[in-house]
């Protein structure tokens, strides 16, 4: 058994999680984000004659589908703010600025955004804001770039005007991009496994409880829930239990097609990995086939399989590990 | 309806960085305790339900791998919200109400570590309007801390004072992240953090797990000598965008109350998960709270706040003071979202002794 290596020893690597969601807009939406495309903001009337902006597409209260839209003014009120010191990726401004909610003149509710201001004594609940309109408008949110500051002006004496909400090329859907940065740590078990396969040696652990060994380890044995410890080098050589015959090629991978994919029960593994297979043609690969890893000049783990030359394993020692 | 009770309750000591275990590493001795603690293996349990969330640990399904933790395989009967465990809890005591287990094993956990928390959970806002924007969680408890100042319903001193209270009881909590205070006074002389908040106004971000037993009726009584019953469990949410709420208010913490039958009687001890110490505030007065009740005694979520673990402690040390016989009525609360924009209410009991 070799000795767990301390916590400063735990692998971390860098994960980047990154993704365009495209989303469809209900009509309600669909006219809002227009809107804002063309400088005008629309609100949607609820069942009780209040309006809602930023509009939604059915009534907060009651769930009644709304479809009654107004136009609302670019300026309003702060209704609550906080003063934003630092501000990280992706946010409205990149110097420091207020969020604000404000409610617009002819609004009922208020709408979540930055407020441009030099420094939070120049920002208080009830000052007067316009909106500052985004150069390049797409019809998103982020159309409107922030707010800013409106000194006394007063708010507008007309209501909330109706608006059809037809504008020529409609919004149907926006793409909101999101990228979240994490530091991967795979614990104590893995960090184990990836450490032994550095030194090209494949290290399963065994349960305490029913003896089985885990290969890769996850740190627990899933039928006993125990934590998996005893630490067992296993293979090199292990049977094919089963494969498959892959005949797409993969994008940004430089292997011929076809070519054979299977799970490999390492000798002494108590469940099978997955690797491929080579240095045989593949429509002799079979079930039972003694395989050992091929490792290359600066490779991380097993490159592929490939046959050792031993008769085929029986039947009965692996069919428990299909 | 049956009785269900909580009769067990164990928490990790939670802390700013767990990278040297794994998720299931850092939970399988949680779920060890709160086992040993009732006499029960995980084979015996009725039914297991799990909170967690994928955005912590940026990876699709990263509650299957907490799975084996439990030794799920061959299948056990077995489910899993995307939410903090409090919601879980109430899932499995659904499902002991059915009589369809006896018991329930309920856990979850969080690590904030992998990422930066007030990034990731900007994803959980409204994909439309409001994430685009990327606003932090902290920056939107402000805006509400804000809300309650410009109301007079509080000051920064006194969330100074809430902030001092909680810590200083955090001190005899041998799980807390943080605990022991400055006084209010030179808390106040700290900047900003995002005005009006302050770093002490803030929970601290951590990594944890916690459990709970659940059982029912006669069962519970033999794995507990004083099992803290369920009276009433219920949740609400407030409507989703922040603009139509009135942020000095919660209304679905007050119903959530009224239907836990929190306002039947009066409770002695209150759990609140109140991650700012503005949502303390707004909670205390939506559950009227006198000052003759003991609120956060393990310091609160200002004491140690684990993400979709905080929630499930909120119910676990309400009824482990029904246990070692320090409170008789409990109430516990959770919440989940900006701005507290959904709550759980509970109402734990012990019977006479
Ligand atoms: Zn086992």
């Amino acid at each position: 058994m070799t000795p767990a290596p301390s916590s400063s020893e735990a692998l971390r690597a860098p994960l980047v999680v990154e993704f365009p969601f495209t989303r469809s807009l209900g009509p309600v939406q669909s006219d809002f984000l227009t809107g804002l495309r063309e400088r005008t903001v629309l609100g949607v009337r609820t069942t009780d004659g209040r309006v809602l902006v930023p509009p939604v597409e059915y009534d907060p209260v009651t769930a009644a589908e709304l479809r009654d839209l107004v136009e609302v003014a670019p300026t309003g009120t702060v209704t609550t703010w906080a003063w934003n010191p630092s501000p990280s990726r992706g946010q409205p401004l990149d110097t420091p600025f207020a969020w604000v909610l404000v409610r617009l003149d002819g609004a009922d509710t208020a709408l979540l955004h930055a407020l441009d201001a030099p420094g939070p004594e120049a920002v208080r609940t009830g000052m007067r804001v316009r909106i500052r309109w985004a150069e390049r408008r797409t019809g998103a949110i982020t159309d409107i770039a922030c707010f800013t500051p409106d000194g006394d002006a007063a708010a507008p004496a007309a209501g909330p005007a109706p608006h059809s909400g037809e504008f020529t090329e409609p919004v149907r859907g926006i793409v909101a991009p999101a990228r979240l940065d994490y530091t991967y740590a795979p614990g104590r078990a893995q960090t184990r496994f990836l450490a032994a396969l550095a030194g090209r040696r494949t290290v399963g652990e065994r349960c305490p409880s029913c003896r089985k060994v885990y290969v890769p380890p996850r740190g627990a044995c899933p039928t006993c829930g125990v934590a998996t410890a005893e630490q067992v080098e296993v293979g090199p050589h292990g049977t094919v239990t089963t494969f498959c015959i892959v005949n797409i090629k993969a994008k940004n991978l430089d292997i011929e097609v076809p070519y054979v994919y299977a799970h490999i029960a390492l000798d002494g593994a108590g469940l099978a990995l997955h690797g491929r297979i080579a240095g045989i043609p593949y429509d002799q690969v079979r079930m039972g086939l003694r395989v050992t890893p091929v490792w290359t000049e600066d490779g991380r783990y097993p490159d592929h399989y490939r046959p050792t030359g031993e008769p085929d394993a029986d039947y009965d020692t692996y069919k428990e590990l299909l | 309806m049956r009785e269900v009770a909580i009769v067990a309750f164990a928490q990790s000591d939670h802390r700013p960085d767990t990278s040297d275990v794994s998720e299931v590493e850092m939970l399988m001795p949680v779920l060890r305790r709160v086992l040993d603690d009732v006499g029960l293996t995980a084979g015996e349990i009725g039914f297991t339900c799990s909170g967690s969330s994928d955005y912590l640990a940026g990876r699709a399904f990263s509650f299957t791998m907490a799975l084996d933790g439990v030794g799920a395989w061959p299948p056990i009967s077995e489910s899993h919200v995307e939410m903090d465990g409090a919601w879980a809890l109430h899932e499995a005591w659904t499902k002991l109400l059915t009589g369809e287990a006896d018991t329930a094993l309920v856990y979850s956990y969080g690590k904030s570590s992998p990422g930066d928390l007030r990034e990731v959970l900007t994803r959980q806002l409204d994909p439309y309007y409001l994430a685009p924007l990327w606003p932090d969680s902290v920056s939107l408890a402000a805006l509400q801390a804000q809300a309650l100042i410009d109301a007079g319903e509080t000051d920064e001193r006194a969330l100074a004072g809430v902030a001092h209270r909680s810590r200083t009881a955090a001190e005899a909590n041998p799980h807390a992240q943080l605990s022991g205070s400055a006084a209010p006074g030179p808390l106040l002389d700290t900047p900003y953090l995002v005005r009006p908040l302050r770093r002490h106004d803030c929970p601290p971000i951590g990594d944890g797990a916690a459990a709970v037993v659940l059982a029912a009726g006669d069962t519970a009584r033999g794995l507990c000598p004083r099992p803290a019953w369920i009276r009433g469990i219920d949740h609400r949410v407030e409507p989703h965008a922040l603009g139509v709420r009135e942020l000095t208010r919660s209304p679905s913490t007050r119903l959530a109350a009224e239907r836990a039958g929190a306002f039947d009687a009066p409770v002695d001890t209150a759990e609140l998960h109140a991650p700012f110490t503005s949502q303390e505030v707004l909670l205390r007065r939506e559950l009227r709270l006198g000052a003759d009740v003991r609120v956060n005694p393990s310091g609160g979520a200002l004491a140690a706040n684990p993400m979709m673990a905080a929630g499930l402690i909120r119910l676990g040390e309400a009824a482990a003071a029904i246990h070692r016989g320090g409170s008789d009525r409990a109430l516990a609360h959770a919440t989940s979202g900006p701005c507290l924009q959904q709550n759980l209410v509970a109402v734990l009991e012990g019977e006479p002794s």
